[in-house]
C-alpha cells in the first residue's frame, strides 16, 4: 500500500485557475491522479480543461467526493485556504505555498488540532506527496521515481527528496510514497507522523528521512525511531556548514542561538540506529545495503 | 529582519510598552543636543545588530555635555564583532532597582508560543539556569489571558512591587509579538525602578519577513543596516542568496540542494562563497542573473553549478548555462553537475562546449573536488 495518497484519492485543487495551479494540477492529472475539481469563488461553474470549478471546497467535496486538497495559492490567502479545506471536509491537505507568516502557520496548526483532528496537513512550503505509479499531488517529478516499493521517503526539502528518488531508482529500488513535509517553521505533519505511517505500511520495508538545520524535528524523530521503528532508516541532513543566524533558503532552516545544528541532528539519528549519509548521493548505496541486510536484495 | 535597539523601542512604543525617552543620531553634535533635551544623566548606546555591546565599550553613561561628546566620538569609531557603528541612541539613564528578562518566541517543537520570564535579567538568557526561568506555552488560538500572565509573573518570583507593571508589559509585549508579526520580542533587561515602575531598557525584535505584505510601516526599518552588497543584488534579481566568505561560488536549484552543495564543498576541503538557490526554473535568464551576482564577488575563484533536473529538464538547464555564459563575462571557470530528468542530453550539450572555463563532472562529489582544486589554484 501507499501512504496517505493512493490511486483512489480524489483531488480538488485550490488555485487550479492560476498559472502555477493549472500547470501542476494538469501535470498531476496527466500522471493518472484523479484531479476532480478546482476552487475559485469568482469562476464557479467554469472549468479548466474539463475539470469543474466550484466556489468553495465544501461545494467541490459535495459534488465530486474529493478527499484531498492541493493548495497552490498566494501566501497572503493560503492560511485561510487551509482552513477552508479543513472545513470543507477533505482528509488530506497538501499546501505547497511558501512564505506564509509564521504566526498564521501556528494559528492554523492549532486550529486544525482543536477543530479538525482527523485532517492531515502536509506543508506549508512542501513539495507535495507522490505515490509512484498511483498518484501525485504537488511538484515532485515523477520521471525519477519507480513504483512498487519497498522504500518510503520523508523530507523537508523538495530537491533533496527528488535526489533520493533518483538515487533509489538508479539502484533499481522502487518507492511506496515520497512525502514532503516542507521547510517552514510550523509544518502540519512531522517526521514522526510519516515514520509511524511507514512503519504500519506493509509494503514499505525501509525509510529514507531527509532533514535540514533548524528546529528539533530530527532529534524528536530520532527518539521515535529508537523506540518504535523496526524498519531500517537511512538519513541525510543538509546544512552542516551553514553559518549560524542565517536563513538558508527555507524559512525554517536556521541555526539560532546554537540550536538546530546539523551535527546534533546527525548524532541523534546515528545513535538511534539510522545510517546517516554524508551527502545526498550516498542515499542510494546505503538503502541498498540496508535492504541486503534484511534479505530483500 | 532584525531590528536595531532604537527601532525595537520605537516598535515597542507603538504597542504601549514603556521605554526610556531618547533619540537616535549618527553624529556627535546631535548627540549632545539630544542629551540636553532628555536631561542628564544619559546613556550613549551603539546601534549594531550584535550582542556584547557593553563589553566592547559601546554603552556609556554620561553626566554632562563633555562626557556625551567624548563617548559619542569614541563609540562612533567602534566596530563591534565586525559591525561598524553608524548610529548611536541617546536616552535618559534609568535608576535600576532590579533587572529581569522577558521574551516571546515560537516553540517549533510544541508548535505553541513560548514566553520566558526570569528574575535574573541583564545577562545572556543562555547563562541563566533553566529552573530560574518561568516558562509559559501559549496556544495561539487562545492567546495570553490576563490571569495567565499574572500567574506566570508570580511563578517567576519577581519583586512583588513589580507584579502589576510586569503583567501589563507582558500583555503588551505579547500583543507586539503577535500583531506586530515578530518572531522574537525580547526585553533584556526589563527593569524595576526604585519608585516601583517597570519598563523596557533594551529591545530585541526580529520581524517575520513573510508578513511584510501586511506591515507597510516596516519600510522605515529597511536599508539602515548596510547589508552585503552581493545580497542586495541577489534580492533585486529575486534570488535566494546568502553571502559566505569562501572562494567557491555556488548555484543550485532548491534550498535543500543548495545547502547540501555548500556542505559538500566544505567536506572536500574548500569553502563556499555563497548559498544560492536558483529555484525550479533555472532558465537562461535565471542562470544569467545568478552568474551576474556571483561574478560580482571578487573572492570567487570557481563556480560550482549543481542542478537536479526534475520538471525542468537538464537539457534545458544546459542550454541556459551556455546562453548565460555568452551574456556574462565570467571571472571564474564553471564546474557543472547535472542529474535527474534528461541528464544525459544535458551533459552532452555541456560537453560539446567544454573548455577549461566550462567543466562537466559526473557527480556531486567529483564536481565539488574539482571546484575546490581550481579555487585553490591547483
Amino acid at each position: 500500500m501507499a501512504v496517505w495518497l493512493t490511486e483512489n484519492s480524489k483531488v480538488v485543487v485550490q488555485g487550479l485557475t492560476g498559472k502555477q495551479g493549472q500547470f501542476y494540477g494538469l501535470r498531476n492529472k496527466a500522471y493518472g491522479t484523479k484531479v476532480v475539481a478546482g476552487v475559485n469563488p469568482k469562476k464557479a461553474g467554469t472549468d479548466v480543461e474539463g475539470i469543474p470549478i466550484f466556489a468553495t471546497v465544501a461545494d467541490a467535496v459535495k459534488a465530486t467526493g474529493a478527499d484531498v486538497s492541493f493548495i497552490i495559492v498566494p501566501a497572503a490567502i493560503a492560511a485561510d485556504a487551509i482552513l477552508e479545506a479543513a472545513e470543507g471536509g477533505v482528509g488530506l491537505i497538501v499546501c505547497v505555498t511558501e512564505h506564509i507568516p509564521a504566526h498564521d502557520q501556528a494559528r492554523v496548526y492549532n486550529t486544525l488540532k482543536h477543530q479538525y483532528p482527523n485532517t492531515r496537513l502536509l506543508g506549508p512550503n512542501c513539495a507535495g506527496i507522490l505515490s509512484p505509479g498511483r498518484a501525485n499531488v504537488g511538484f515532485t517529478p515523477t520521471e525519477v521515481s519507480k513504483g512498487g516499493g519497498p522504500v518510503g521517503i520523508v523530507s523537508r526539502s523538495g530537491t533533496l527528496a527528488y535526489q533520493a528518488l533518483y538515487e533509489l531508482t538508479a539502484e533499481g529500488i522502487g518507492q511506496t510514497t515520497c512525502i514532503g513535509i516542507g521547510g517552514d517553521p510550523v509544518p502540519g505533519t512531522s517526521f514522526i507522523d510519516a515514520l509511524k505511517a511507514f512503519q504500519e505500511d506493509d509494503e514499505t520495508q525501509a525509510i529514507v528521512l531527509i532533514g535540514e538545520i533548524g528546529g528539533s524535528a530530527e532529534e524528536e524523530a530520532a527518539e521515535y525511531i529508537k523506540a518504535n521503528i523496526t524498519k531500517p532508516v537511512v538519513a541525510y541532513i543538509g546544512g552542516v556548514s551553514a553559518p549560524p543566524g542565517k536563513k538558508m533558503g527555507h524559512a525554517g532552516a536556521i541555526v539560532s542561538r546554537g540550536k538546530g545544528t546539523a551535527q546534533a541532528k546527525m548524532k541523534a539519528l546515528t545513535e538511534a540506529g539510522a545510517k546517516v549519509a554524508n551527502n545526498p548521493t550516498e542515499i542510494g548505496g546505503l538503502v541498498l545495503q540496508a535492504l541486503k541486510e534484511i534479505g530483500l536484495r | 529582519m532584525d531590528l536595531l535597539e532604537y527601532q525595537g523601542k520605537q516598535y515597542f512604543a507603538k504597542f504601549g510598552i514603556p521605554v526610556s525617552a531618547g533619540e537616535v543620531t549618527d553624529n556627535v553634535d546631535d548627540a549632545v543636543a539630544i542629551a540636553e533635551k532628555v536631561g542628564y544623566p544619559v546613556v550613549v548606546k551603539a546601534q549594531v545588530l550584535t550582542g556584547g555591546r557593553g563589553k566592547a565599550g559601546g554603552v556609556k553613561l554620561a553626566n554632562n555635555a563633555d562626557e556625551v561628546r567624548f563617548h559619542a566620538t569614541n563609540i562612533l569609531k567602534l566596530t563591534i564583532n565586525g559591525h561598524v557603528v553608524r548610529k548611536i541612541w541617546i536616552e535618559r539613564a534609568s535608576d535600576i532597582a532590579e533587572e529581569y528578562y522577558a521574551s516571546f518566541t515560537l516553540d517549533r517543537s510544541k508548535k505553541l508560543h513560548l514566553g520566558m520570564l526570569s528574575a535574573q535579567g541583564g545577562v545572556e538568557i543562555e547563562s541563566v539556569p533553566d529552573e530560574d526561568i518561568a516558562k509559559i506555552w501559549i496556544d495561539p488560538v487562545v492567546g495570553l489571558t490576563a490571569d495567565a500572565a499574572r500567574q506566570w509573573v508570580l511563578d517567576a518570583k519577581l519583586n512583588p512591587k513589580a507584579t502589576d507593571g510586569a503583567v501589563d508589559i507582558l500583555l503588551k509585549l505579547y500583543d507586539c509579538y503577535i500583531n506586530g508579526d515578530a518572531t522574537l520580542a525580547e526585553i533584556n533587561p526589563l527593569i524595576l525602578t526604585p519608585d516601583g515602575k517597570v519598563h523596557a531598557l533594551d529591545a530585541k525584535v526580529s520581524l517575520d519577513d513573510a508578513a511584510a505584505h501586511r506591515h507597510p510601516e516596516w519600510e522605515n526599518f529597511t536599508g539602515l543596516e548596510p547589508i552585503d552588497e552581493r545580497e542586495r543584488m541577489a534580492k533585486e534579481k529575486d534570488l535566494q542568496y546568502v553571502g559566505l566568505d569562501g572562494t567557491v561560488g555556488i548555484i543550485a536549484n532548491g534550498a535543500g540542494l543548495a545547502m547540501s552543495t555548500v556542505d559538500i564543498v566544505s567536506q572536500v576541503g574548500g569553502k563556499a562563497a555563497n548559498f544560492l538557490d536558483i529555484g525550479g526554473g533555472a532558465s537562461a535568464d535565471h542562470m544569467a542573473n545568478a552568474l551576474t551576482v556571483i561574478n560580482h564577488d571578487e573572492n570567487v575563484k570557481a563556480v560550482f553549478i549543481n542542478i537536479f533536473g526534475g520538471i525542468t529538464r537538464c537539457d534545458e538547464v544546459a542550454r541556459g548555462i551556455i546562453q548565460a555564459m555568452e551574456r556574462v563575462q565570467l571571472r571564474a571557470p564553471l564546474i557543472v553537475r547535472l542529474d535527474g530528468t534528461n541528464a544525459e542530453e544535458g551533459r552532452k550539450i555541456i560537453e560539446e562546449h567544454a573548455s577549461d572555463r566550462l567543466i562537466m563532472k559526473p557527480n556531486m562529489l567529483v564536481a565539488a573536488q574539482t571546484a575546490v582544486e581550481i579555487a585553490k589554484g591547483k
